[in-house]
């Protein structure tokens, strides 16, 4: 199985932030954090990108952007959303023109908090962004294996997923039972 | 030399120079890295890249880019393997240029504002360092009296001595060719110029990871022209000629990570002024001395 965690390309998205948490995502690809020896690129290219770094807020203007990036990024796919702003919608909340975090428009994996978020910080969020990378990289390639479309293979993990939380109940109705009888 | 050698050198290309091309690029990638005060990434770093590429879902803009990828890089390979075969210079150099004709179609096929601005500059790269590619196959013609690179190599010493002018100019051009920062219009390898990712903003998954073996291919051809100013009838000019090319490709290391992007008037100025001086004049001297 190849390690496709060893090389997380990274696109990273301003929704509305206040520069603040954008500087520190650039400053983890200075000398001093240097996030490239992780093999992380900054690519800039949400066709070539894997994972999706959101800063910010999302406002009526963001949103069909953010949308659009994500929809354009290949699979298998991870969305980090960094600061507070991206995670909730911040000091930025009961603004107007806000929706609130990223995760009202796109599915996020990874919050990384903080206001701005530190380096250190977003960095972990990567590595866990590339863990995750790396689960749903398998899983893609079981997908392609299997010959199945996307939407077929989350339909048939979307199954199995129901029968287990069956199974898991009725096997809890019978230990009740048990106890009650 | 004899015929099946030739053959099996052009088939050690075809099989090793991805290997080569792509731990070159890691150990590229670990110097620059270097020289900014950084740890960098794995020597190892394009190849887990590239596997990484060719696993992820294929999304293309128009289905002919992957045709016209393909064609890109069966004719850069084909190039490589007539150099190393010990075939026509001259010959090469056109299938080059074809080849490259073919990643422009592939760039501007997508109809992207970022791809088709990238491919116009890659056309005028292709203009700026073709004159030097062809005047350096007219001096070693000059020089020895052959195109064929077979009959290059079989001379009695390094024709580097006689031709330093063209040497010059084709280290120059390999700046534009292998995409060092002052001439790195099309596309570069950093993210965040103008252009997003310039000719392969649309290539993605397993174009982009053709792409970059292309690129593998092609740094070892060029490397392999350098060699050829070396290489002659004693065997440890082999050597020199490994010793030659490591340095090459450090001195664009160096100029790629100490220059800042340039426009392309300056670039075709600058690069046509040092073709005329330096190869221009050795030619001149060549065919008075002759
Ligand atoms: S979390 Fe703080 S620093 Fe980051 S965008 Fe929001 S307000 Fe700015």
């Amino acid at each position: 199985m190849a390690n496709v965690k060893r090389s997380p390309w990274l696109l990273h998205y301003d929704g509305s932030s206040c520069n603040g948490c954008d500087i520190e995502v650039l400053a983890c690809m200075t000398p001093v954090y240097d996030a490239e020896r992780l093999g992380v690129e900054n690519t800039g290219d949400p066709m070539q990108a894997d994972i999706l770094l959101i800063t910010g807020g999302i406002n009526a203007q963001a949103e069909p952007v953010v949308k659009q990036i994500y929809d354009q990024m290949p699979r298998p796919k991870v969305v980090v959303a960094v600061g507070i702003c991206a995670c909730t919608g911040g000091v930025f909340k009961d603004a107007y023109n806000i929706k609130g975090g990223a995760d009202t428009v796109v599915p996020v994996d990874i919050y990384v908090p903080g206001c701005a978020a530190r380096p250190q910080s977003i960095i972990d969020g990567i590595i866990q962004a590339r863990e995750l990378f790396q689960k749903r990289s398998e899983e893609h390639d079981a997908m392609v294996k299997a010959g199945l479309t996307y939407e077929q293979y989350k339909k048939m993990k979307d199954e199995e997923e129901a029968k287990k939380v069956a199974a898991a109940k009725a096997e809890e109705d019978r230990r009740e039972e048990e106890n009650n009888g | 030399m004899d015929f099946s050698i030739r053959i099996i050198i052009a088939i050690c290309f075809i099989v090793l120079a991805p290997f080569l091309g792509g731990l070159l690029e890691g150990c590229d990638r670990k110097i620059s890295a270097r020289m900014q005060r950084r740890i960098g990434p794995p020597i190892l770093q394009p190849f887990y890249d590239v596997t990484k590429l060719f696993k992820k879902q294929y999304v293309v803009v128009n289905r002919s880019v992957h045709f016209l990828l393909v064609s890109y890089m069966a004719l850069m390979v084909l190039t490589g393997a007539m150099l190393f075969g010990g075939t026509d210079l001259l010959m090469c150099f056109f299938v080059l240029s074809t080849a490259a004709t073919f990643l422009y179609f592939a760039a501007s096929v997508t109809n992207s504002p970022y791809t088709t601005i990238g491919a116009q500059r890659e056309l005028i790269q292709m203009m700026t360092y073709e004159p030097a590619v062809l005047l350096t196959a007219v001096g070693f013609y000059v020089a020895i009296g052959s195109f064929r690179a077979a009959d290059i190599v079989n001379s009695n010493y390094s024709l580097i001595v006689k031709m330093p002018g063209f040497f010059f100019a084709f280290v120059f051009i390999m700046t534009i060719k292998m995409r060092k920062a002052p001439f790195d219009l099309s596309t570069s390898h950093h993210a965040h110029q103008e252009l997003v990712k310039g000719i392969t903003t649309e290539m993605s998954g397993k174009n982009l990871g053709i792409f970059n073996i292309t690129e593998w291919y092609e740094n070892i051809f060029l490397l392999g022209v350098v060699a050829l100013f070396i290489l002659n009838r004693n065997p440890w000019s082999i050597l020199a000629a490994v010793i030659v090319d490591l340095v090459v490709y450090f001195i664009e290391i160096l100029i790629g990570n100490s220059n800042a992007r340039m426009k392309w008037e300056t670039m075709l100025k600058m690069t046509w002024i040092v073709t005329l001086l330096s190869a221009g004049v050795n030619l001149l001297v060549l065919m008075v001395i002759k």
